[in-house]
């Protein structure tokens, strides 16, 4: 093993067994922790994460790219004034709330509801290929799942004319949710139960045995056996999602947006993409994704908060 | 494991199940109708597809869907591209992750407290897309694969699950390493790396398919047609609606063009999805053990 020299330098002979002292010693015996395995993980973390965080300031800006951060002027909260007191804010934050909330609460079940379903089936080999079959959406990309929604649901598409119409759905903001809410579950139900069935591989068999002697019906095992099961991952999962709602990621939203479906599916995430990259208004967007960002910090809190007191003072 | 099977189910109970399965049984035909649909639909002829949908008279089956979208060339740079760039992804992301699970996952290390809130800070807090972009921009990385590949590549989801993994393995295996003297690395790549192969096959099957199927970073980097990697080339042709010129250039009328483009849509459905899809059941054991790894609370 070399030894590191600056650490070396670092480490004064007969150094009392100081909490610094120890530390510094262990630094030196332990270089590579810090040098091979911490170092590619921390220069990321710095550059592509912290440095962005610094950035932040070009929000309180009228920032001007050939000017740089310090070149530009500074504006105080004129672009979230600009932003909160404009009529679009409302629509977008509604937006992105109801296309959340709703993706949450239609597709939170779902998963758990299959994982029960597939604990059912006493066959492991036809359980392993319905399994196989609803992993396999998680596999197309987002791109071609709405490309393949968007075929199905054009004027000549396949429900067209198994429908015999002509309706254009996906110039319909009305339809734009249940959209991306149903092609969401389709995609992701059965990948998200693979957590399910998992947990519920370690339900206690004697509890379920002793239930079913008890002559418990299956929702009473449910209650019994397999509920307390899956309970911490539901937790879980539930504050992860929860705590998300205000990050609804970007690709499928945009990936589903027509011009005439905008006043139902422009999210905030779409808005910072358009007014940012797009028309260039670099100070406004990131105001907008600031606001964002704190909001969703404060919610993660705040279920976390919730949730902890629900489970006896375990949160996340 | 020795399950009884003690299935005395009540007729309510038959009931609720029976309906369970009928609701469980509809999920999986919706999964697979939609795809078999687009298969069939892939080998229609344009016209056919848009007055009739599909038909099952093979007689009337074509390729030319498949040989006017695979002699594309822009399908074939996007597909090199994506490979190059999903390979590198993963190879630099899940060598990066789990290099740094290691210190985290021992009791003694130094500074772990101090780490663990550098990254955390992450998991809730960002820059945004503009701060972002301009951090990339200043690097000179537009126009690089580096732009679409390193921001994402240290997932701190990802070093927790394999942290947790590490965490499970025996402590024997640790101190039969210090009597044989071994450094940290050689215990790190020959002992624990090669008793780790279920949470690293689950990182290498997330990072490469995440990777694939991304389309954001690689559309505000990425303007060099060049470089443009698979689902972008996709969204050219699925969601933006305009095909690669090759493709239907030849088509005399408007109607004729548009009925083709339609056609096309399938085909390169089923070729951009085909290598992901064969590939995942080889991955199919190791979901389980990886995934639930990653679930427990670290």
């Amino acid at each position: 093993m070399t030894m590191n020299s600056k650490t070396v330098s670092n480490v004064k002979q007969g150094g009392k067994g100081t909490g610094l002292h120890n530390s510094l010693v262990y630094i030196r015996q332990h270089w590579q922790l810090y040098v091979i395995f911490m170092m590619p993980a921390l220069l990321l973390t710095l550059i592509f994460k912290y440095a962005p965080m610094s950035g932040i300031l070009i929000a309180f800006q009228d920032y001007n790219p050939f000017k740089g951060v310090s070149g530009s002027e500074w504006v105080g909260l004129k672009h979230f004034t600009r932003f909160l007191s404009s009529p679009d804010f409302m629509r977008y934050l509604v937006n992105t709330l109801k296309l959340s909330v709703y993706s949450l609460l239609w597709g939170f079940p779902v998963p758990i509801i299959l994982a029960l379903l597939l604990n059912r089936i006493q066959s492991a080999g036809i359980k392993k290929k319905i399994q196989l079959v609803l992993y396999l959406p998680n596999f197309v990309s987002v791109i071609v799942l709405c490309g393949i929604v968007r075929i199905f649901l054009s004027v000549t598409g396949p429900v067209n004319l198994l429908m015999g119409t002509d309706i254009n759905f996906m110039t319909m903001p009305e339809a734009f949710r249940s959209i991306y809410i149903i092609s969401g579950i389709w995609q992701g139900a059965g990948w998200a139960s693979i957590m399910y069935t998992a947990s519920l591989s370690n339900a206690s068999q004697e509890l379920r045995e002793a239930a079913v002697m008890d002559g418990a019906n299956i929702l009473q095992q449910i209650r019994a056996v397999e509920w307390p099961a899956i309970k911490d991952m539901v937790v879980i999962q539930f504050i992860l999602q929860a705590g998300n709602i205000m990050s609804i990621g970007f690709e499928k939203a945009y990936a589903l947006q027509t011009d005439l479906n905008l006043p139902a599916s422009e999210i905030i995430a779409t808005y910072v993409y358009r007014k940012g990259l797009i028309d260039g208004d670099y100070s406004f967007s990131t105001a907008v994704g600031l606001f964002n960002t704190v909001i969703n910090v404060i919610l993660l809190l705040v279920v976390n908060k919730i949730v902890a007191k629900m489970n006896d003072g375990q949160g996340i | 494991m020795n399950k009884k099977k003690i299935t005395r189910y009540s007729g309510q109970d038959k009931a609720l199940l029976t309906i369970g399965y009928i609701l469980l049984g509809l999920f999986v035909i919706a999964i697979i109708v939609p795809m078999v649909y687009i298969i069939v639909a892939s080998f229609m002829d344009p016209i056919t597809l848009q007055n009739k949908g599909i038909t099952f008279d093979f007689s009337k089956w074509t390729a030319t869907a498949y040989e006017r979208v695979m002699t594309n060339g822009q399908i074939w740079i996007g597909f090199k591209n994506a490979v190059i760039y999903s390979v590198v992804f993963t190879v630099v992301s899940v060598v990066v992750t789990l290099l740094a699970a290691y210190p985290l996952s021992r009791a003694d290390f130094r500074g772990k407290g101090f780490f663990n809130v550098i990254f955390i800070i992450t998991m809730f807090f960002g820059g945004g897309l503009i701060p972002t972009y301009l951090v990339v921009s200043n690097l000179g990385l537009v126009d690089s694969m580096w732009a679409v590949i390193l921001p994402g590549a240290f997932s701190v989801w990802n070093m927790t699950i394999a942290r947790t993994y590490y965490r499970g393995i025996p402590q024997e295996l640790r101190e039969a390493a210090d009597v044989d003297g071994a450094s940290e690395l050689t215990f790190f790549f020959k002992i624990l790396l090669p008793v780790c192969t279920p949470v690293i096959a689950v990182l290498v099957l997330w990072q490469f398919v995440a990777m694939w199927n991304s389309y954001f970073d690689a559309m505000i980097y990425l303007n060099d047609s060049a470089k443009q990697p698979l689902q972008l080339v996709l969204r050219s042709i699925l969601i933006q609606n305009q095909p690669e010129s090759g493709m239907i250039a030849d088509m005399q009328s408007t109607a004729a063009r548009a009925q083709l483009a339609e056609l096309l849509k399938y085909a390169t459905i089923i070729i951009s999805s085909l290598p992901l899809l064969i590939m995942y059941p080889f991955f199919q054991k190791y979901f389980d053990s990886g995934i639930m790894a990653g679930a427990v609370k670290g």
